[in-house]
């Protein structure tokens, strides 16, 4: 069964027999979680790429100033922040009741709910529901969660076309890309580049194209307007599931969304288990934090809400389709769990010096950035995603911005030592992407200042008690006056792996079958 | 086991595992004091109405101020200045719409998407609109229709009365039932996907003008 695929063996309980019901990480094979290179490959691969990096550059520092000037205008930012984080910390402790009662909420206002262990089982669900309704073609709004199982895919595989709608989404599929961006999936893309692909690929474009925004966003209202008042099944994510109202919530800018929620007579949303929120009033602090974390706007231009059905308004037929995937591994993990209070809004990609220069696909993830260096190998198991937790700086950017405060440098801090413990207790080697993420480091940094980076951050292990440091030796020692640093694991991989290995470049693989 | 049990079991596994991996649940579920933010203002009147309107500007809808006894002229005004004649209305609309413009209701059988793109224009009212992020919040009340009326036509006229006017996200939350299909719209459609440089204008409405009527 998929479902046991690369299950962890947690500290203190190796060669444990594992039931049926145990947290399960997501199946190799399907879907966009895994990279085909390691990151630092990868990484190096797109540092190479200057265009690329100047179209990241200008977008993050674009965003970066949006986000601050709207931000600042809150008097209470930092208590939403709190009350954001403390939903989310409840929302975990007691997922199974939330998801039972959102379930329970849409099946008593005439939705269908539909649970899958993880992205084959997701996949299956969905495709048969649109075969069920008859149709053929799929208009669909932006969904990472769509993305990370491969919908599109899977449903291409059964005969089934999917439309993506949203501009960034349809210029990435046209061009036969992959999204580099959670909020901006195109950010990789200038409007040179998006005219000459518009040009290519769509056949009902005038040949007089230019290359203004305008014209290229006019562009796709006219290629897509057929599609959205024909299509019969719609298919969405959602950013918020409300479990006491069975409320669904999807947030968005163009108008695609609310075209894929309402016009179709179908509508089948994915979403992860991790998106429910328990009550109807939390939405006033969600609403809030995301579009102005993301976006940089007071708010997004629009959001749709749903009940079940609703008779003679929008789609009669609605399915909502519960995600595991991984989730419940990440879960297990009493400190990596917080990376499931993540709501996308991409404020930490946007901040980190890391993601500024290499963009999304380096990371080989639908989640790309900082919270996909935590995410990710969580979802997958480390040991598929062993050089992300290392594809940082730990300048502790990412931390500031986040709306839930989710404390990423401590994650990855804390991803890097369960790597290191896992390999170490099962006694195998670790996989040649392993072996790399060491390297990973001198993609990201000076060399010269990352090696002093790292030998500070080892003896930074000295002055540590009880699991915090109060103070580093410079060039660190900035950064732990603004906050506490966790501390970092007693090595670096880089030392572990040269202490017990000399030479040795490692480029088998004897790990096992999995 | 079907896989709604075994995703809630696992769940439940998760739950188990405590940070050396062996003890009971470590999750800590935070107290809860009530919410610190802002939930309630006291922001009212005219301070109120400015802030929305100023608001709904900075996100370019068009906004004009009227008065119950000004309102059908800034309603007639506007749908001249776009020559819209053919609109689409909700079935209980209970506004003065100016001769010129033919009306239609929707009404049972609805109209088709195809028939809805065919409109110049739509009008509704609100349910609710909130000053400080310059939004309104459309339920599908009689007044307001079904959401794809106000979707479809490439130019929406909302006319919002003073009443309904909140200042905080939360309180416009607290007035509204969960139950009614909800479209929060804050100013017309708009991309920031290419170089991130806000286009109005791509699937929804192109056009968004809002009359605000004072009490
Ligand atoms: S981790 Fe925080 S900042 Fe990053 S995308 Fe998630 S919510 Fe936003």
């Amino acid at each position: 069964m998929t479902a046991f695929l690369g299950l962890p063996g947690w500290p203190g309980r190796p060669g444990s027999r594992r039931p049926p019901a145990e947290p399960a990480h997501a199946p190799r094979g399907v879907g966009h979680l895994r990279a085909a290179d390691p990151f630092p490959v990868a990484a190096r691969r797109a540092l190479a790429d200057a265009q690329l990096r100047r179209n990241l550059g200008k977008a993050t520092t674009t965003i970066r100033a949006k986000r601050a000037a709207v931000v600042s205008e809150l008097p209470d930012w930092e208590e939403l922040r709190a009350a954001g984080e403390a939903i989310k910390t409840a929302t975990m402790a007691d997922l199974d009741r939330h998801l039972e009662q959102l379930d329970a909420a849409v099946t008593a206002r005439g939705g269908t709910v539909h649970w899958a262990r993880d992205a084959i089982e997701a996949n299956n669900i969905v495709t048969a529901l649109v075969q069920a309704a008859g149709a053929t073609e799929v208009v669909k709004v932006k969904s990472l969660a769509t993305d990370e199982i491969g919908l599109n895919d899977a449903l291409a595989a059964a005969g089934i076309a999917a439309y993506e709608t949203d501009l960034a989404e349809l210029i990435v599929q046209l061009g036969h890309d992959r999204p580099s961006h959670v909020l901006v999936p195109a950010i990789h893309r200038n409007r040179s580049e998006i005219r000459d692909i518009f040009l290519r690929e769509m056949n009902d474009v005038s040949p007089d194209l230019t290359d203004d925004p305008a014209a290229l966003a006019e562009a796709a209202r006219q290629h897509l307007r057929r599609k959205f008042l024909s299509a019969t099944v719609g298919i969405s994510g959602a950013n918020f599931g409300v479990a006491e109202t069975g409320t669904l919530c999807v947030v968005e800018s163009e108008g695609n969304g609310r075209m894929c929620v309402t016009l179709p007579q179908t509508l089948i949303t994915v979403m992860g288990i991790e998106k429910v929120i328990p009550s109807w009033a939390d939405l006033g602090v969600f609403l809030q934090l995301l579009p102005r974390s993301s976006t940089g706007e007071r708010m997004n231009p629009y959001t749709s809400m749903w009940t079940g059905v609703t008779p003679g308004d929008g789609p009669q037929s609605v399915h909502l389709v519960l995600l595991d995937n991984g989730r419940t591994a990440a879960l297990a993990d009493p400190v990596g769990r917080a990376a499931l209070h993540c709501i996308r809004c991409s404020a930490c990609l946007n901040v980190c010096p890391v993601y500024e220069r290499t963009g999304g696909h380096a990371y080989g993830s639908v989640y790309p950035g900082p919270i996909g260096a935590v995410l990710s190998p969580q979802l997958t198991g480390i040991e598929d995603n062993a050089s992300l937790p290392y594809a940082s700086s730990l300048c502790g950017a990412c931390y500031d911005v986040c709306p839930v405060k989710i404390n990423i440098p401590e994650l990855l801090v804390h991803l890097r030592a369960r790597h290191v413990e896992e390999a170490r207790r099962t006694q195998r080697l670790p996989s040649a992407e392993a072996i790399t993420m060491a390297a990973a480091s001198y993609v990201l940094a000076d060399p010269g200042r990352l090696a002093a980076a790292q030998s500070a951050s080892r003896s930074g292990r000295l002055l540590g008690r009880r699991g915090r440091i109060t103070a580093l030796p410079p060039p660190l020692a900035a950064w732990t006056r603004a906050r506490d640093a966790p501390v970092p694991p007693p090595q670096t991989f880089r030392q572990w792996w040269q202490g017990h290995h000399g030479d040795d470049r490692g480029d088998r693989d004897d790990r096992g079958d999995q | 086991m079907s896989a709604r049990d075994d995703v809630l079991a696992r769940i439940r596994a998760a739950a188990r595992t405590g940070a050396d991996g062996t003890g009971p649940a470590s999750f800590a579920a935070a107290p809860s004091p009530g919410p610190r933010y802002r939930t309630r203002s006291e922001l009212a009147g005219p301070e109120l109405l400015e802030l929305l309107a100023s608001r709904l500007t900075d996100y370019r809808a068009l906004v004009h101020l009227a008065s119950a006894a000004t309102l059908a002229d800034e309603i007639g005004a506007a749908l001249r200045r776009r020559q819209a004649r053919r609109i689409v209305v909700p079935p209980a609309l209970r506004l003065p719409l100016p001769g010129f413009v033919t009306a239609t209701a929707d009404t049972r059988p609805f109209l088709s998407p195809a028939e809805l793109a065919a409109f110049d224009g739509v009008v509704t009212r609100a349910a609710v609109a909130v000053a400080e992020t310059g939004t309104i919040v459309l339920d599908g009340s009689p007044d307001q229709g079904r959401r794809a009326i106000s979707l479809v036509p490439d130019y929406h006229l909302c006319v919002v009365e003073a009443g309904q006017v909140v200042h905080l996200v939360p309180e416009a939350v607290a007035r509204l039932a969960a139950g009614r299909p909800l479209t929060w719209i804050s100013g017309p459609s708009a991309t920031s996907d290419i170089e991130l440089e806000r286009v109005e204008g791509v699937h929804g409405p192109r056009t968004l003008e809002v009359v605000l009527v004072s009490g």
